[in-house]
């Protein structure tokens, strides 16, 4: 912790234009301007030659996290000097222009936990820039890839099996299918619900977020049972990994199905008796994405399950399936009383 | 059949004035199937597009594993060709996305080039308006199987949608579909061996005219839906279409709407509002060739009509219809009536006119709440005199200016 205050005091300093702090920041300009450099090193985020956090850039964590393939991700963030962020009544964060939202996957089994993949949201004067850089093979510096990629992965799962997948590094565009609202690019995870904020992280919170006079109570942990019921933390679950398409502004609005935090989770809307529309093959031959009481009947658990990418929920960013995560929402599903009616 | 040629010469004029908006930096990307990493190139090429541009592949077979996608507006996609020796996304080894194509952006123009074997959809757009779908084969090429993606084309949440001359077989549930949009035309298409050859769902102002719908198990579909974002469809006219021979057996999976629907269905209306069907050509389908009906299924949705409404049938010519009727109880009805029941079918629920000169058989179920097996058939006529006719659709003269 003192070493992180030091650095956060670094930061500071450099922020203030002090030049007697040797190293380079992250290069605001560039960060402000319109280009996508081919090489993630540009932006000094990192410190050079490696993957290591450049002073003043900020880890965070979430409460519940979005589930990418059993990647360890590590997030930080960069708020320009002299901004802040500010947290609105409902939890909503406004990031200040200039801000990066940095998130690298990696896998303890694959080339030493290194990097693979670093994602950048940038927050643009003309709205939020998602890029997506593939770490180059020596582990020094990550090359941008707005066409996506595959790169295949070997890990461990949490229940032993030994996995390999063809991990697909998401293109531009599609970056912006799981951040879109109502068509623009918008953070999906720095929630104010969601964040956490460990002891590292208070220094950073009082000094650059602005708070809403009302409390925002935190999400549950999805896998830590002492957080919230079955219900309440399956609930986390869809919100984080569902909701940024299955709301009425994302992606998969047109589907009727929403699945947010706030959404009413007794609602035929939320899946529970409702048929398919859309879904094609996704229906898995079953008449509803959520059956009370079966979740072997509910397709939405269907969907979560399967590899096919007909089928497979969410559409994008996983070729793994979360076992644990299906294992909570199945819980859930079977603990719903029976509805008669269907 | 109607020709519409010369209107759509008409909008030639506008042609001019279209080119000469277009931005002084429009280009040309040319991306070639035979590049390594080709998916990421032509993706690559998908993105750095800016408005006005073209992004143009070259004939030849694209291996594809990954779905593509377009969100720069105004850009046009055009390929060599759909046949063989044109321009082919081929996602038979597909890994990721749910369809092959995804369209995110206005003004978007894909033309000339074909999609086979998705695992997901085949083409998507998703509030992109004024999109134009022209020349295009979607296809599963292996033909009628549960496994095949859902839909071929999928404009969804769009004002303004045009699709011409496009090609779909095998889709498990709708070769063309169009849902929750406004101001539709589907015109001069070729639907062929898919669960629904042509569906419009939840839209509003559709006209659906001169195409093909055949071997699909119900050939044209007008639907309305409940607990969806958009609902309470209307003003679809479905005319001057040769609607025939849908004998494929149902292979869509269980649970979606499409799978009730009977084998040997021309035309089906559920639940909707004001549609026109008239001037088409009937001939060969078993169970009806104009089917009319409400929405049976439970739904828990206060705002949801699930009534079929001012439906209006005319002027169609009707062939052999009604021989196999694909329904519990059907056999046994077509048997009682001397081999075929009537090539009009109506569950009794709504109101309809149906001036056709052809029988109508009713189920006599007034109340969707009623089960089909409670149904007591018999002839019905339906004649009365005509509504005011629907308007026709406008779509803006841009849109048309593409496809001249």
């Amino acid at each position: 912790m003192k070493r992180l205050a030091a650095a956060f005091a670094a930061a500071l300093l450099c922020a203030s234009g002090g030049a007697a702090v040797p190293v380079a920041g992250p290069d605001q300009a560039l960060i402000d301007g319109d280009t996508m450099p081919r090489k993630l090193s540009e932006f000094g985020l990192f410190v050079s030659g490696g993957a290591a956090l450049q002073a003043g850039v900020v880890p965070y964590e979430l409460h519940t996290p979005l589930f990418s393939d059993y990647a360890d991700k590590a997030r930080a963030i960069w708020l320009p000097a002299g901004t802040k962020a500010e947290v609105g009544g409902d939890g909503t964060v406004a990031f200040p222009v200039g801000t990066v939202l940095i998130k690298s996957f990696s896998w303890s089994g694959q080339g030493g936990g290194k990097p693979v993949e670093t994602r950048l949201l940038i927050h643009r004067k003309d709205g939020w820039t998602a890029l997506p850089y593939v770490w180059d093979a020596d582990g020094r510096d990550a090359t941008l890839a707005i066409g996506g990629r595959r790169v295949p992965v070997s890990f461990t799962e949490p229940d032993g099996t030994a996995q390999s997948i063809s991990y697909a590094v998401p293109n531009k565009n599609q970056c912006k299918e799981c951040h879109a609202e109502a068509g623009a690019i918008v953070p999906i995870g720095p929630k104010a619900r969601n964040l956490v904020f460990a002891p590292q992280w208070q220094a950073f919170r009082s000094g650059r977020f602005t708070w809403p006079a009302n409390r925002i109570a935190p999400l549950p942990r999805w896998d830590d049972s002492k957080s919230g019921s079955v219900a309440e933390r399956a609930r986390a679950y869809l919100d984080v990994n569902c909701a940024h398409c299955h709301n009425p502004k994302g992606s998969a609005s047109n589907s009727g199905l929403f699945l947010r935090w706030t959404d009413d989770p007794t609602g035929v809307n939320y899946g529970i008796g409702k048929r398919p529309t859309a879904a094609g093959r996704g229906s898995g031959g079953m008449e509803f994405a959520i059956k009370p009481g079966d979740p072997d009947h509910s397709f939405l658990i269907y969907r979560l399950e399967s590899l096919d990418p007909g089928i497979a929920m969410p559409e994008l960013g996983r070729g793994a399936v979360h076992k644990e995560g299906a294992a909570l929402l199945r819980q859930w599903i079977a603990d719903m009383p029976e509805d008669k009616k269907n | 059949m109607r020709i519409h040629g010369l209107s759509r010469t008409a909008c030639l004029t506008f042609a001019a004035a279209a080119l000469v908006a277009a931005p002084a930096s429009a280009k040309t990307i040319s991306v070639s199937a035979d590049t390594p990493d080709a998916n990421e190139k032509l993706q690559e090429a998908l993105i750095m597009a800016v408005s006005g541009d073209v992004v143009e592949l070259g004939a030849g077979t694209w291996k594809l594993t990954d779905g593509l996608s377009l969100d720069v507006a105004n850009v046009t996609i055009r390929g060599a060709g759909t046949d063989a020796n044109g321009s082919i996304l081929d996602f038979s080894d597909q890994q990721g996305a749910g369809e092959g194509l995804l369209v995110t952006s206005d003004d978007v123009l894909l033309t000339n080039f074909a999609v086979l074997n998705t695992k997901g959809d085949g083409i998507k757009s998703k509030g992109a308006d004024r999109i134009v779908y022209h020349e295009l084969r979607v296809e599963w090429t292996a033909g009628p199987k549960e496994t095949n993606g859902a839909y071929g084309i999928y404009p969804v949440e769009s004002t303004d949608v045009l699709i011409d001359s496009v090609f779909v077989r095998g889709a498990s549930d709708a070769g063309i579909y169009v849902g929750q949009s406004k101001n539709i035309v589907v015109r001069d298409s070729f639907a062929i061996e898919n669960v629904a050859g042509i569906e419009i769902e939840n839209s509003y102002d559709a006209d659906v005219h001169d195409n093909i719908a055949m071997r699909n198990t119900g050939g044209i579909l007008v639907f309305d839906l409940p607990s969806l974002p958009m609902q309470g469809g209307h003003n679809v006219r479905v005319f001057d279409n040769i609607v025939k021979d849908n004998s494929t057996p149902n292979f869509a999976p269980k649970g979606n709407i499409v799978a009730s629907v009977p084998t040997g269905t021309g035309v089906l209306v559920m639940a909707n509002n004001n549609v026109e069907i008239f001037d088409n050509a009937f001939e060969d389908n078993g169970t009806a060739n104009i089917m009319i009906v409400g929405y049976r299924y439970p739904y828990k949705d206060d705002k949801y009509q699930p009534l079929p409404r001012q439906i209006f049938v005319r002027d169609n010519a009707h062939g052999r219809a009604g021989f196999a009727p694909g329904f519990p109880g059907g056999a046994e009805m077509a048997a009682a009536m001397g081999g075929s029941i009537p090539p009009i079918l109506w569950d009794g629920s709504g109101n309809a006119i149906v001036n056709d000169d052809v029988g109508v058989l009713s189920l006599n179920l007034p109340d969707v709440q009623t089960p089909q097996s409670e149904a007591k058939p018999s002839p019905v006529d339906l004649k009365d005199s005509a509504p005011a006719a629907l308007p026709g659709i406008k779509l803006p003269a841009s849109m048309e200016a593409k496809v001249q």
